[in-house]
């Protein structure tokens, strides 16, 4: 019983591997997920469940765009902005998927330099991926601002199908909702990073426990998965 | 996976032999070269570029399709099994996290049945005669 409130438990020698590891790790009485601390093990349900939230969401709008008899709106036209005099189609979304990728490199980097403890370079590296991550925002913003100039509201748009402006109000909200809630997150870590309060073990002021660098990570998984859902949002919503 | 694993030994022990005791205790969480990260990082820039190209050079139909989905599952899959190094974890957790959305296919593919079937009812019955 001991064994399974051990944040980071030791790693016995031999575990077995394949199907049979699987079948060991989950079927012998005592926690299942053998070397994972139990806050990455809740980090990634926590994300299997946001998984299945933004397929319903992904899943309602690909009903809605194959049950209409209306024609969609062409969101490469709807996205496209004038640059110069240039008319560049669906450039503003493809400028906020590079945002986010370089926000999920400097965030891999963070982690990396955590777990070398180094402490300057990962909070360093947080806040540069909060500054993107805060960049993406902006200009989702800007973006939400143009369309509803454009008269497009969730029961209707001028371009076509009504259900367009539902989907997409619905799908870049809760997205977007959940980079602000990572870029907050990740403020918080990257100020007890640097702090030093895993250097030194400090005890967090509400659940009183002493926190790791493994939290690094878990912010990160976070991170990486917001990027992820936005690779299938680009892929279904914008590009399709 | 095999190679994955002692790979990740490798990472492991490398550190916990030449650091100090407590960082010892402390740094068997996921540590790989830089350089990995830097490689992957290069091949998301590179899909998203394909991936916007694909609309830039305005394809159309099964190729379009076709293209939108593999760049999609190829960056899906990188940022999972190395950003968030699933690639290194135990299979009781990969599998844990990664076979439930199975079920969203399923669901996917029911949706798809009933959205055709409304379409093919709104088209009898509702469409503006044209």
């Amino acid at each position: 019983m001991a064994e399974t409130v051990l944040t980071n438990p030791g790693q016995s020698p031999a575990r077995l591997e394949g199907w049979r590891g699987i079948a060991a790790d989950w079927a012998s009485d005592q926690r299942a997920f053998k070397n994972v601390s139990w806050g990455k093990a809740m980090m990634w349900i926590f994300l299997l469940s946001d998984t299945f939230i933004f397929s319903c969401f992904l899943l309602s709008y690909m009903t809605a765009r194959m049950s209409t008899t209306v024609p969609w709106p062409n969101p490469s036209e709807v996205f496209a902005l004038n640059i110069g005099g240039n008319h560049i189609p669906l450039i503003l979304i493809a400028i906020m998927t590079f945002v986010l990728i370089s926000s999920s490199g400097t965030m891999a980097m963070a982690v990396n330099f955590g777990y070398r403890r180094d402490r300057v370079r990962t909070a360093i590296l947080m806040l540069v991926t909060a500054a993107f991550g805060a960049t993406f925002v902006g200009m989702q913003a800007f973006e939400w601002t143009k369309l509803i100039m454009e008269g497009v509201r969730p029961w209707g748009n001028p371009w076509g199908a009504p259900q367009f402006g539902a989907s997409f109000f619905m799908i870049t909200g809760f997205h977007g909702t959940h980079v602000t809630i990572g870029v907050i997150f990740l403020i918080a870590i990257a100020r007890k990073v640097f702090r030093g309060d895993f250097d030194v073990e400090r005890r967090g002021f509400f659940t009183s426990r002493k926190g790791y660098y493994e939290i690094v990570e878990i912010t990160g998984l976070y991170w990486h998965f917001v990027d992820l859902v936005w690779v299938f949002i680009f892929a279904f919503f914008y590009l399709w | 996976m095999t190679n994955a694993a002692v790979h990740m030994e490798g990472q492991l022990h490398a550190p916990a032999h030449g650091a100090v005791a407590t960082a010892a205790v402390h740094a068997k969480g996921q540590q790989h070269p830089i350089k990995l990260y830097l490689v992957v990082w290069g091949w998301l820039f590179v899909l998203s570029t394909c991936s916007y190209l694909v609309d830039y050079f305005g394809l159309h139909g099964y190729l379009r399709w076709s293209l939108i989905l593999l760049f999609m599952i190829l960056k899906a899959g990188l940022i999972v099994a190395v950003f968030m190094h699933m690639a290194w974890e135990r299979l009781a957790l990969a599998y844990a996290i990664l076979l439930p959305p199975i079920a969203v296919l399923v669901f996917v593919s029911i949706m798809v049945l009933e959205s055709e079937y409304t379409h093919f009812l709104r088209v009898l019955f509702f469409a503006a005669p044209s």
